[in-house]
């Protein structure tokens, strides 16, 4: 295969992702939308029937899967068609960030009862994808030099994976927030009935956030030994390291308040988002608006 | 004597409250936030230009930006203070619990509690043999406290160890940066191909010595570029490889060898590495005067402005009478068009073109006002000429003549000492060993105790899951009805 096929290849299956995950996300909106059923005359007792879109929810799974793969593919693909590792700029940290995004909520779609996040999940990646292939596509390319490194791959499929946990977690710390709000004052709502108790929301973010900070400390490292070999200095403030540290302070600052001082429940849900949107404005804002070395996006 | 106690307790209570926990998380928040300006202004030390150019766009606000340290946030007293609160705080929290923690290890586990039912995962079971409870619980690793009619078991101490470890190796990295920037230094010099750099003061452009580095301690190497090669990708112009070959000797004097550095392959000679930042093209001409005397013959280095390598300087020839100027540009793959006149179209020499206007007048090299190499300050000169040349094409000005000879690639070669980054690297290695260790270990205990029946409890740290089946694993394993 040329390098302008596999490039060419990659393009489609990208976009035959996105529309698969479209269907993912009618899917999942068919499962929490039609579970609702009328209240029963005489009572404000309003009765769901799960059983009657469980099939759509399946499905709903199944299309996301099935999106992964497409996108798993398009993405080694794009990599291929460089010869290289496919994080070179903006385009390929967006399309590999969303597969990484989706794999986290697969990883724990298997493990817990989750299938709700299909929703926000499957919108988020939509929108991602979209973005990047109107907004940031730029043709497959071989790197500049400075981008030449082993610690590349390292250092940014690291940071990758990261962000995918850590935006998941987010997901999951804004379910809270909002269920917790409801169940405040009118109950938890219709559509949130199938969702995990408002603990099992907490300590879930919680886990996530625990099992990818060593990951993402590594990143921020694997990024300063990088940093090293190409600018003769492993940290120099540069606004996009002075994010990741406030990123990495941050997410210390959660864990800290969740194991010795004892947060749970919306402080902790707060604190995760504030740490997780550190996160998504560097990856955002620098990326497009920023100056420094870190600015290879081509935007 | 009041007073004295009382100053005291308060500083012991002010101690207490550096080291607690909210202190701590409250510290973190702020050292998060403080870094913020840092990205959202330009910085001196990363940006001086813009910094100049902030001042000239916002002249009412940027002094006031300035007496807060908003352009230079990362070495402000108030950054430090925060920082430096904080490492105090986590000294204060770790030291002592270091040292429980060693004590620890060779404690026995706490004495059974007297009322295990107001503990979690509380179960009777049917009497069950302490001795089976024992040998199960040893098999499973526990620490183990007999006493005549109960159990205390514990497991996980690696959790704290990995803990305090990774607290420990934050100080490390600390102090690896500020042996960094004490004792290190940072240094540019611009050499032609064919050039050699010797490291001594006088070498370089521009350099900068940490608090206690000196001149002095400057390690005795010398640098010859003897070829450079940029490969370009024609479809787009970028960049796809330098590389930079040098003969190199260490100490000055002894045998040379030959070495290559490439932008993510530095040269090594102990703490200190040679990096390839920048290159770019001097031109080279012969200016004679009005008799044919040779008064200028060399390259002159070029500073490039696109991507395409289009480079402006200045060329001065101080020995002619009256003075000799040429401000220039050089275009390695010479085009035109309406808007931006002359400029290249391909970073590579195919059609080298040198532009020049030239200046007759008083240079200004002797007034003592330090000048740009890239620049000349015209306010004193009259322009006598303008011309493109194509290589070895002359050019005769009236007071004299120029000839474009050719051109030499020169490199910038980035000189940095840093003694403190092998610390800093083991410091992060063990912070992530640290890290992992504390947050896969589970810690957590076990009791068991003799009544009527048999009481089991538990309790795990920080309500880690798990310890149920862990439990219930237990007591399948010594109940005598399996
Ligand atoms: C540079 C500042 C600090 C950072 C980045 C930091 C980071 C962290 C992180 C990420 C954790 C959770 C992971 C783990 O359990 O090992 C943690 C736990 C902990 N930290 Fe810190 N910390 C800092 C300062 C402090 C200070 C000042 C104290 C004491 C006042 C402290 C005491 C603790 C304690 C007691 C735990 C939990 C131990 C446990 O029960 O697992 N830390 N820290």
């Amino acid at each position: 295969m040329t390098s302008r096929t596999a490039a060419l290849l990659s393009n489609d299956l990208v976009y035959a992702s996105m529309a698969i995950f479209a269907l993912a996300f009618l899917a999942h909106a068919i499962e929490v939308a039609w579970s609702v059923k009328a209240p029963v005359k005489g009572s404000n007792k309003t009765k769901l029937d799960f059983n009657r879109t469980a099939r759509a929810g399946r499905i709903g799974s199944a299309m996301m899967i099935l999106a992964f793969l497409l996108l798993f593919v398009g993405v080694v693909l794009r990599g291929i068609s460089a010869d290289r590792v496919p994080w070179g700029n903006m385009y390929e940290f967006s399309i590999t960030g969303a597969l990484a995004f989706t794999a986290a909520y697969l990883f724990v779609l298997k493990k817990y009862e989750l299938r709700w996040l299909g929703l926000p999940v499957s919108i988020s990646v939509l929108l991602t994808l979209g973005t990047a292939v109107t907004i940031l596509y730029v043709p497959s390319a071989p790197l500049v030099p400075a981008l030449k490194s082993i610690w590349l791959t390292i250092h940014v499929s690291t940071a990758i994976i990261s962000g995918g946990v850590f935006l998941l977690a987010n997901c999951i710390a804004a379910a809270y927030l909002i269920i917790e709000k409801y169940e405040k004052s009118t109950g938890r709502p219709r559509w949130a009935i199938k969702l995990p108790t408002l603990e099992v929301l907490d300590t879930l973010s919680y886990r996530l956030v625990a099992l990818v900070f060593p990951l993402w400390t590594f990143s921020v490292i694997a990024g300063a030994i990088w940093a090293e070999a190409a600018w003769g200095r492993y940290w120099g403030w540069d606004p996009k390291e002075t994010w990741a540290f406030i990123t990495w302070v941050a997410y210390a600052a959660y864990l800290h308040a969740r194991v010795t001082v004892g947060w749970r429940g919306r402080k902790a849900a707060w604190l995760c988002l504030f740490a997780g949107s550190t996160f998504l404005f560097n990856y955002v804002y620098i990326n497009i608006w920023g100056t420094g070395k870190h600015t290879y996006s081509g935007l | 004597m009041s007073t004295y106690l009382d100053s005291r307790s308060f500083l012991r209570w002010g101690w207490r409250q550096l080291t607690s926990m909210r202190t701590a998380l409250i510290l973190l928040l702020l050292l998060g936030v403080a870094a913020i300006p840092g990205s959202l202004f330009p910085q001196r030390t990363q940006n001086p230009m813009q910094v100049r150019q902030y001042f000239i766009d916002n002249p009412e606000l940027a002094p006031w930006l300035d007496r807060l340290k908003l352009f230079e946030v990362f070495s402000s007293p108030w950054f430090s203070a925060i920082y430096l609160l904080l490492f105090i705080s986590l000294i204060g929290c770790v030291l002592p619990r270091s040292i429980d923690h060693a004590k620890n290890i060779f404690a026995k586990p706490p004495l059974t509690p007297k009322y295990l039912d107001r503990m979690e995962h509380f179960t009777e079971i049917k009497k069950v043999d302490l001795d089976l409870v024992e040998a199960y619980l040893r098999k499973k690793h526990y620490r183990i406290r007999r006493d005549s009619n109960s159990i205390s078991a514990e497991k996980g101490y690696l959790r704290e160890s990995g803990n305090l470890l990774f607290h420990l190796s934050l100080v490390l990295i600390l102090i690896a940066v500020g042996v960094g920037s004490l004792f290190g230094m940072r240094g540019d010099s611009i050499i032609n191909v064919g050039e050699r750099f010797v490291n001594t003061p006088t070498s370089y452009d521009s350099v900068g010595f940490g608090k206690y580095q000196s001149e002095s301690t400057l390690k005795p190497f010398s640098i010859t570029a003897t070829k450079f090669v940029a490969t370009y990708d024609p479809a787009t112009n970028a960049p796809i490889d330098y590389e930079l070959t040098v003969k190199v000797a260490y100490p000055f004097g002894g045998t040379e060898r030959s070495e290559v550095i490439k932008v993510n392959q530095p040269l090594s000679f102990g703490s200190t590495n040679v990096y390839l930042q920048a290159n770019g093209y001097s031109p080279t001409v012969i200016v004679r005067d009005k008799s044919g005397k040779v008064v200028f013959d060399g390259p002159t280095t070029f500073l490039p402005q696109d991507g395409n390598l289009t480079s402006i300087g200045s060329i001065k020839v101080p020995d002619m009478s009256p003075q000799i100027g040429f401000v220039s540009s050089f275009l390695p793959t010479a085009d035109r068009d309406e808007i931006r006149g002359g400029f290249s179209s391909y970073p590579e020499v195919l059609d080298p073109r040198l532009l020049f206007a030239v200046w007759k007048g008083d240079l200004g090299l002797n007034t003592g006002v330090p000048q740009s190499v890239y620049r000349i300050d015209t306010s004193e000169m009259e322009r006598i000429g303008l011309k493109a040349l194509v290589l070895n094409e002359t050019y005769d000005f009236g007071e004299g003549s120029i000839t474009f000879t050719g051109w030499k690639s020169w490199v910038n070669l980035q000189i940095v000492d840093d003694p403190g980054k092998g610390f800093a690297l083991l410091g992060a290695i063990l912070a992530i060993l640290g890290l992992l260790i504390s947050l896969f270990t589970r810690q957590r205990r076990v009791w068991i105790k003799q009544g009527r029946k048999t009481q089991v409890a538990g309790l795990a740290k920080n309500g880690i899951p798990g310890l149920e089946e862990e439990i219930a694993a237990l007591i399948k394993g010594v109940s005598n009805d399996k």
